[in-house]
């Protein structure tokens, strides 16, 4: 009997410690991509955004996305829109968190007015397209938990939760490239009833500064929907050197007008 | 012809500062040049209160938009100009929204011309916003503004926030409906009639500063107007007549938002000193948004606003002790459909007006939109209002961008 107990408990702590190692090693891998990623300080970037209904009718945005990359905080992102031109100008500034919510401000530039706005909506889509806000924010390890699914040759396949309960997704299925910075290959989003939504897919992968790896092309198709949305960015530039004045409310209204 | 030498000094400064830019090396200049058309019709479905005004309203609008910048985007100059054709000959008119010269460097930013600023986080009056001159004939809503010419100066602190520093030499009068537009007074008010407190009268020099910060949930305005006030005061003397000119004002403004979560939380107050009128308004409300209900991106938002004015029925706007209601729905859907509906009621009176703004974008480049006003049960000791109550009216209009 005591025997019995004794090997009961072996098994349950070979089972907490496996338990144990694959939400470490997943954090580890998302604390190694991160890192891999530091450095960068800044980046400009253009960004044409081709939306796809299931009919496959096709409607095109233009953006310029300016990141600056903070070290104890969430970075700073301003965001332009140059088409459609009834929107052009239109333009957001967002200081992401490590934790709680971010803060948003967007620039309407027909009354050239600028409006604090809720970060709330993380699971609506951004303008129209498959990608959800959520998506395209900036990726901090702390606003997920990790489970180390699989190894796959160079391929890591690791299972983060969002933290946040606003989240759309039970869960996210990430495919990492650990020979190649540990860039992200490949994410499927499962949504709150655990049904898989949507799988986006990296490409056209470029080397910047001889560190840091950039998809050229991202591809979200929604299973459930059959929409799809790709991004294709161009025109990298991690030389503009941007600071904290390029990521203002004055700098916002400057960007738009 | 004042206004015009402004444009042409203006003109010459831009120019010149081109010239020095391109003198200098590697400074790529980038322009960009768009164009708006807009082809409107409205229609005021009840009879003239008044002789010679008009019911239907067709109508075209022109509006050209050029930008050059260089220096990485931290030198620019900006142009919109904008012409309207109306059956009302007071709505038949053209503006320069914005001529002006822009540099920007590190903490502090530049604007030198004609310009718009926006001050204010209300959605149903926008009480603190006082640089430009209100298009009065343009729109309902006023938010449609003419070109102000300034120097603005702006410096940028990372802990104490931003302040913003304006120099208005000159005074823009606002323009009232001719005598076959709709909300109009008995009288047709031509602009010229109203004369300045002032005896500098539109070439007063006007100032005003501003500081704007924010912290965590908060942000936060306090401003300062000292010059010539853009609502004109008027006087009603005891045979009817109108008396209105454009008094010397000193006006402190207030605007504070708090965003938690899905609520934003807004308040707009003003004081308004001028010798011959001292008033408090103030306008506080709620936001909140249900967002992405269906799963597929379907916001649907609710407004509420209290509206005070001490100036009673004196005020400009008649929303003296009001109750501002509305929902902002956005489909988020590839052609930007959205739907503004609400109505302002007087809490004293029957007097209500409703409104409704939708707008769809069809194409890459054409978009539609639809307004309605309806007023409805306007009191008849509505000192202005009642002036307007048979003209509620529905606007649509197409816009085919360049």
């Amino acid at each position: 009997m005591r025997t019995l107990i004794l090997a009961g408990l072996a098994v349950l702590s070979t089972i907490t410690l496996t338990a144990q190692n694959a939400e470490e090693r997943g954090l580890q891998i998302a604390k190694a991509a991160d890192q891999a990623d530091q450095g960068f300080n800044s980046s400009i970037v253009n960004l044409k955004m081709t939306l796809k209904n299931k009919n496959g009718q096709t409607s095109e945005r233009l953006l310029i996305t300016r990141t600056l990359e903070q070290t104890t905080d969430g970075d700073k992102s301003l965001i332009v829109f140059n088409s459609p031109k009834d929107v052009k100008g239109t333009s957001t500034l967002t200081f992401t968190h490590k934790i709680g919510a971010d803060d948003q401000w967007l620039f309407l530039p027909s009354i050239k007015r600028v409006k604090r706005i809720s970060s709330n909506n993380k699971s609506g889509p951004f303008v129209g397209s498959e990608f959800a806000y959520e998506d395209l924010s900036s990726q901090e390890v702390e606003k997920y938990s990790y489970k180390f699914l699989e190894e796959k040759g160079n391929l890591l396949i690791v299972e983060q939760d969002p933290v946040d309960p606003k989240s759309g997704y039970t869960r996210r299925i990430v495919t990492y490239n650990k020979d190649k910075g540990y860039r992200i290959e490949k994410v499927e989003f499962y949504d709150r009833k655990n049904s898989l939504l949507k799988t986006l897919t990296y490409s056209d992968y470029k080397l910047y500064k001889g560190k840091f790896w950039r998809a050229l092309t991202l591809h979200m198709v929604n299973h459930q929907s059959n929409k799809e949305t790709v991004l294709k960015f161009s025109d990298y530039n991690f030389e503009a050197a941007l600071a904290d004045e390029d990521f203002t409310q004055v700098a916002l209204k400057r960007a738009g007008q | 012809m004042k206004i015009k030498s402004i444009y042409y000094i203006i003109l010459l400064l831009c120019i010149g500062n081109t010239i020095y830019a391109q003198n200098e090396t590697a400074k790529k200049v980038n322009h960009d040049f768009e164009l708006e058309l807009e082809g409107e019709y409205r229609y005021f479905y009840d009879n003239a209160l008044f002789e010679d005004q008009e019911d239907h309203f067709p109508s075209l609008a022109i509006q050209p938009e050029y930008k050059a910048e260089w220096n990485a985007g931290y030198e620019s100059i900006n142009f919109k100009g904008f012409f309207r054709l109306d059956v009302d000959d007071e709505r038949t008119h053209w503006d320069i929204r914005e001529l002006y010269y822009q540099k920007a460097k590190k903490n502090w930013e530049f604007n030198l011309g004609l310009k718009k600023v926006y001050w204010g986080v209300a959605e149903s009056n926008h009480l603190v916003d006082i640089i430009n001159q209100t298009d009065a004939v343009e729109s309902f809503d006023g938010e449609e503004k003419l070109g102000q010419p300034m120097a603005q100066f702006t410096w940028i602190t990372e802990k104490f926030g931003t302040f913003d520093f304006f120099y208005l030499p000159y005074h823009r009068k606002r323009t009232f409906s001719g005598k076959k537009g709709r909300l109009r007074f008995p009288v047709v008010i031509d602009k010229d009639d109203l004369n300045y407190e002032s005896s500098a009268e539109e070439w007063r020099q006007d100032v005003a500063i501003r500081w704007k910060h924010y912290f965590d949930i908060f942000d936060i305005g306090i401003s300062h107007f000292y010059g010539t006030g853009r609502e004109p005061l008027f006087i009603f003397d005891t045979t009817g007549n109108i008396n209105a000119f454009y008094p010397v004002i000193h006006q402190t403004g207030l605007d504070l938002q708090i965003t938690h979560d899905a609520f934003l939380w807004k308040l707009e107050s003003i004081y308004r000193h001028a010798d011959a009128q001292d008033f408090f308004a103030m306008v506080a409300g709620l936001e909140y948004t249900f967002s992405n209900i269906d799963g597929n991106g379907l916001d649907i938002g609710v407004l509420g606003e209290y509206l005070y004015d001490e100036r009673d029925e004196l005020a400009l706007n008649a929303l003296q002790n009001d109750v501002f209601f509305g929902s902002r729905i956005a489909f988020n859907d590839t052609q930007d459909t959205s739907i503004l509906i609400g109505g302002i009621t007087d809490l004293e009176s029957s007097t209500t007006i409703f409104s409704l703004e939708a707008s769809r974008r069809f194409g890459n480049s054409w978009t539609a939109a639809i307004e309605a006003r309806i007023f409805n049960e306007i009191d008849d000791n509505e000192l202005i209002l009642s002036n307007f109550r048979e003209d509620s009216f529905f606007r649509i209009s197409i816009s085919k961008y360049f």
